[in-house]
């Protein structure tokens, strides 16, 4: 029993000696039943059990017993019912009062042993493969309806009858856009510059050098720096806008909203969803000019174009249409960003790790979206010849 | 139920398992425990009591070494805290059981694994032993043994509570502190709860320290009380010395209306 742990006196191993008298064995049990001899605990139990076979009747004697907790009153308890169960006379003697106690308490909530787990069923991987395909089906149609949501949302502010929460919209441009600046500007000035080193490098084998500033213009208009800002703020927005929705799910806040009449996509949502539609082209168009920068400063260094040649060249290379085919593009990533942001956060349920998982399964579905609409894109340019 | 738990410890020569002196504590400028002293007997049910934010919660932390102290000493077991090493204060601590007031029970894990955990870290048992020992826990503390596969968020409040017990209980404990067990539980369950923790007193022969504000739980479990009060221990003796201290905040605890309707039974 607890009352008499010491822990500073090495505790005695427990042992069971065991002697026939007719046909009745008596056992004498001795040493600490506790917790920390557990494996020999259940050994000394199954040798008994053992020992046990030919005889009638099992006495066990408790005297000797230094220390009982529960581990070890539940295994004496189990050898008793596993000697019953096999038609033997069982009986305790001589064993403490407050050891008597204990077992007594234990024997009163019943021996049930450990339930058999259910190994039957179809096979794990059939299962996973249709969870799966169940999964992606749902969460199509899952943010399909909550763009059908946010749109009517929308909708109502727009037409005035929707209370449009200027407030948080402002704070989420600042934590979206603002805070953003920084990292997005840096890499995409590391990325221009990349580009343009290898360009150069390659394009003089063919001795077209000059060309790496339509290179880089194309590439970095049409796709990179909307691509580079989408990713970062999928990775960056999206994942925190994803845990405090599943948090504020996981604390019944959102319950809280709706009951108080707020709705949850008004209040929490749209204002989010402006602040990445109206801030990924401002992003973008950050991207853009920081690589374009960041490539001109190459190309000066290494291929000795410099400032206002590259500028030429650059405005020779590219159109509008070239600038525009790149920011049209922002707004649509936004809203998939958005969109998969919210529902994912939305879709959390009680467990943190629950939200872990909604959390990286929205970066990794918006990232992947991102990239899937941005060939769509593509796709759809070169055939309308834009 | 009276002669049932008085006659546990009262003969016994008191022994305290924790014995706080002269502890203070506090979020930066702010000292909410201005020196308070503490002993917690072996054996007995001991209720602490005192107004919302009299720093009932930061001195069960403090005890438990959560919030460091700034001053005072701690005893556990009769070893001051202060002169043992990382090492030697964590085995201590495991015969400490903890409940938290909203249970703290993993959520990413199930109920039955929540009640392993600590037997898995701390002790060499057999797969088989584990999930025995598992459901033994849960059957003491009254749940029922389908409750061992479901996750902390499909239970009641009520079985957050007792499967937060059953892990209390995991380790054999001798020093059970409960943080509000009853609080959010219907009067029904927090009785059954009380008569729960007397049951697991006796038969383990744990010694209870309980943070409460329910006067049901202080007259009918708690062999003494003692009152925090601005950061001091202002009172500390049984339910019949409490209703004679002159303070007005226990005046008004102990002596007000629904104080008097807890103390009707009783007064028979």
């Amino acid at each position: 029993m607890s009352i008499e742990r010491m822990q500073i006196v090495p505790s005695s191993a427990p042992r069971i000696t065991a002697e026939r008298e007719g046909g009745m064995l008596h056992a004498m049990l001795s040493g600490s039943w506790t917790a920390d001899h557990a494996l020999a605990i259940e050994d000394c139990a199954s040798k008994l059990i053992g020992k046990a076979k030919a005889q009638r009747q099992v006495v066990l004697d408790l005297s000797r017993v230094e220390r009982l907790d529960t581990i070890g009153a539940w295994v004496i308890d189990r050898t008793l019912h596993v000697l019953r169960g096999k038609g033997r006379r069982t009986d305790l003697v001589a064993a403490r009062p407050e050891h008597r106690t204990l077992l007594g308490e234990i024997d009163a909530h019943g021996f049930h042993k450990a339930p058999v787990r259910n190994e039957d069923g179809p096979p794990e991987l059939l299962v996973e493969i249709g969870e799966g395909v169940a999964g992606a089906g749902n969460s199509l149609i899952g943010g399909l309806s909550f763009l059908g949501e946010s749109v009517v949302a929308i909708g109502r502010i727009l037409s005035w009858r929707g209370h449009f929460r200027a407030p948080a919209f402002i704070h989420q441009m600042e934590l979206i856009v603002l805070r953003g600046v920084p990292i997005i500007v840096l890499i995409s000035f590391v990325v221009g510059g990349i580009i343009a080193q290898q360009g150069i490098f390659q394009l003089r084998r063919f001795d077209a050098a000059d060309l790496v500033v339509d290179l880089l213009g194309i590439l970095t208009l049409r796709e990179l720096g909307v691509l580079l800002a989408a990713i970062m703020v999928a990775g960056r927005s999206g994942s925190s806008f994803t845990a405090e929705l599943g948090a504020m799910k996981m604390r019944e806040e959102i319950d809280a909203l709706r009951v108080m009449g707020f709705d949850p996509i008004d209040v929490l949502v749209i204002p989010r969803l402006l602040a990445l539609i109206i801030g990924l082209p401002m992003l973008a168009f950050l991207a853009d000019m920081a690589s374009l920068l960041g490539g001109m400063l190459v190309a000066w260094f290494y291929q000795g174009i410099f400032f206002p040649a590259f500028l030429d060249k650059l405005q020779a290379a590219i159109g509008m249409h070239t600038f525009l085919a790149g920011l049209i593009k922002a707004p649509f990533m936004a809203l998939i960003i958005g969109v998969i942001a919210s529902t994912e956060g939305l879709a959390v349920e009680g467990s943190t790790e629950d939200l872990g998982r909604h959390v990286t399964s929205s970066v990794v579905k918006s990232i992947f979206m991102v990239i899937v609409a941005d060939g769509l894109f593509a796709v759809f340019f070169a055939a309308i010849g834009y | 139920m009276n002669d049932r738990r008085s006659s546990h410890w009262s003969g016994r020569q008191a022994e305290a398992v924790i014995r706080v002196r002269g502890l203070e504590a506090g979020f930066d400028e702010r000292l909410i425990l201005k020196g308070v002293d503490l002993d917690l007997f072996r054996g007995e049910i001991l209720g602490l009591v005192g107004a919302s934010g009299s720093g009932k919660s930061v001195l069960t932390r403090t005890i438990l070494g959560l919030i460091p102290k700034r001053a005072g000493t701690i005893a556990l077991f009769g070893k001051n805290t202060d002169e043992l090493s990382p090492e030697e204060r964590r085995t201590l601590e495991q015969r400490l059981g903890v409940l938290f007031q909203f249970g703290a029970l993993i959520s990413s894990i199930t109920v039955k694994e929540n009640v392993q955990l600590m037997m898995r870290e701390h002790l060499d048992l057999s797969e088989q032993l584990l999930d025995e020992v598992a459901m033994l826990k849960l059957d003491m503390v009254g749940l029922s043994p389908d409750v061992a596969d479901k996750y902390p968020s499909e239970l009641s409040g009520g079985m957050v509570k007792r499967a937060a017990l059953a892990r209390a209980l995991a380790l054999d404990p001798e020093v059970l502190i409960l943080d509000e067990p009853t609080s959010g539980l219907d009067p029904v369950g927090a009785g059954e709860f009380d008569e729960l923790i007397v049951t697991l007193r006796n038969a383990l022969g744990l010694t209870v320290f309980m943070v409460t504000h329910d006067l049901d739980s202080l007259h009918t479990i708690c062999d003494r009380i003692s009152a925090l009060g601005d950061g001091r221990i202002i009172a500390t003796g049984d339910m019949e010395a409490m209703l004679h201290i002159e303070d007005p905040w226990l005046r008004a605890y102990f002596r007000g209306k629904r104080a008097r309707a807890a103390n009707a039974p009783a007064a028979e």
